[in-house]
């Protein structure tokens, strides 16, 4: 049976992981491909490089910190920020990541998902999608808008409207944070999530707001989510990944064991 | 030292799998035209994404009979993910003519609650194969695919080497003599997919 993934996310600036209230409040964290090794050993099921200086200077590096993640962690390595053309794309997939993360070009030119869909395969596209709510009156059915630029843009999307669409165009699986719960540590949206999971046939990885191993079970039980990602509670070392398989595996949901070395 | 050859036709990273095999202790060179086979004692062609396109790009570097007469030779091969479904007669995923060394097709996951099928899954061997060797039953590995092949002919619960259930069992590795496939990628896996990289390089090495 198929493990539900548990996928530290590495912010990356500069060549450097950085850790902080999403984007602001940097704080120097390690070099990355030795924390991804770190994760690799502990038991991560998959690595997620998110680049938020994505600025041109930074794409080399991205590369370089990719090709020497790949040469001593030999798990899966999902990378996103800054790609907005298939070429691109291609660059990171050749230093060495599987899948690559579309957010914001993806939004802003939808045919890219398409486009690299056709060209590497859906199972290499995940569309990120980040989504505040909307409708917080009880009674009324909740809904949550697509941000972007790291929740600066507000784009007038419905975001379960948009996560149908980038599957429709080729997306293999859906990387899913609420805006308002990341960085806050009071759990995943588990609305948003199951909003999206009921709507796709492809996986959907939760984000934004784990605090412990019981929102990581919410996520799946009551949201559905394939995977679930965190940040913090990794970096801080709150939670190690072996304690939240273990919580989850308690709740019947499938993990794969921790490598005994990792203990 | 037992070289290995790896064959890049511009479907997915190498860095990996090359890194792998060193980490293994073989001596890897990068295949992209016939003569790079020279003196190679293993062959590995990995590759992700749709048939069609492979067997495009492996015709325009004038590999498909260099990589048939490698098989029909009964020497170390190792396909991985679209490297093995390639081995097949054809693909359901865009209707294209593969290279027909195994009979069967390669199908879409029936019965699976998502697909892409992404993530660790068990391996379930049939039957004790070196390629497996310290790898423990059942061990699981990591896959990103939506289609697997579905041999057939009278030797196939021969070729079946293991299963994978995701929705309904699907077949995850095969094997032939000295060919193998694997559907899922041990360059991804961890350590069980460092040791049958390991393995495969040291039955490539013996077959020498």
């Amino acid at each position: 049976m198929l493990a539900v993934r548990v996928i530290p996310c590495l912010d990356v600036a500069g060549g450097r992981v950085v850790k902080g209230t999403r984007f602001v409040d940097l704080v120097d964290e390690g070099d990355p491909p030795e924390l991804a090794e770190r994760y690799a050993r502990e038991g991560a099921d998959e690595i997620v490089f998110l680049d938020i200086s994505a600025a041109p200077e930074g794409r080399a590096t991205l590369r370089d910190i990719v090709e020497r993640t790949a040469r001593r962690a030999f798990v899966p390595l999902t990378v996103g920020g800054g790609v907005r053309t298939p070429s691109e794309m291609r660059d990171v997939l050749r230093a060495g990541a599987d899948k690559v993360s579309l957010n914001t070009a993806a939004v802003a030119d939808p045919d890219l998902v398409r486009r690299c869909a056709r060209r590497f395969g859906s199972q290499a596209v995940v569309v990120a999608i980040d989504a505040r709510r909307t409708v917080m009156s009880p009674g009324r059915p909740a809904a949550w808008e697509v941000v972007v630029k790291g929740g600066r843009e507000t784009t007038g999307l419905d975001a379960v409207g948009w996560a149908e669409r980038a599957v429709e165009l080729g997306a293999g699986e859906l990387l899913v944070t609420s805006i308002d719960r990341d960085g806050t540590q009071s759990g995943y949206d588990t609305a948003l999530l199951r909003a999206i999971a009921d709507r796709v046939p492809v996986p959907v990885v939760a984000s934004g707001g784990a605090a412990g191993p019981a929102d990581f079970v919410a996520a799946v039980l009551e949201g559905g989510a394939s995977a679930v990602l965190a940040a913090s509670i990794f970096h801080r070392r709150q939670h190690s990944i072996a304690a939240v398989k273990a919580v989850m595996a308690a709740a019947g949901i499938p993990v794969r064991p921790v490598p005994e070395t990792a203990a | 030292m037992t070289r290995i050859a790896v064959v890049d036709y511009g479907a997915g990273n190498l860095v990996s799998i090359d890194q792998a095999l060193r980490v293994a202790g073989a001596d890897v060179v990068i295949v992209r035209a016939e003569p790079d086979l020279d003196g190679a004692d293993g062959l590995i062609v990995p590759g992700v994404g749709a048939a069609r396109p492979a067997m495009d790009r492996l015709r325009r570097r004038a590999l498909v009979e260099p990589i048939r007469r490698w098989i029909a030779d009964d020497r170390p091969f190792l396909g991985i993910c679209l490297g093995m479904q390639l081995l097949f007669d054809g693909s359901d995923e865009d209707g294209a003519r593969t290279l027909g060394i195994l009979p069967g097709r390669t199908i879409r996951l029936t019965g699976a609650p998502r697909l892409p099928h992404i993530g660790w899954n068990a391996v379930r061997r049939r039957r004790p194969h070196p390629l497996f060797a310290g790898v423990e039953a059942d061990a699981p590995f990591y896959f990103v695919h939506s289609y697997a092949p579905l041999p057939a002919g009278p030797d196939v619960a021969d070729v079946a080497l293991a299963v994978t259930d995701h929705g309904s069992d699907f077949v995850s590795a095969v094997a032939h003599g000295r060919l193998a496939g694997v559907q899922f990628h041990p360059e991804r896996s961890g350590r069980d997919g460092l040791r049958l990289l390991a393995n495969f390089a040291s039955l490539a090495g013996r077959a020498a």
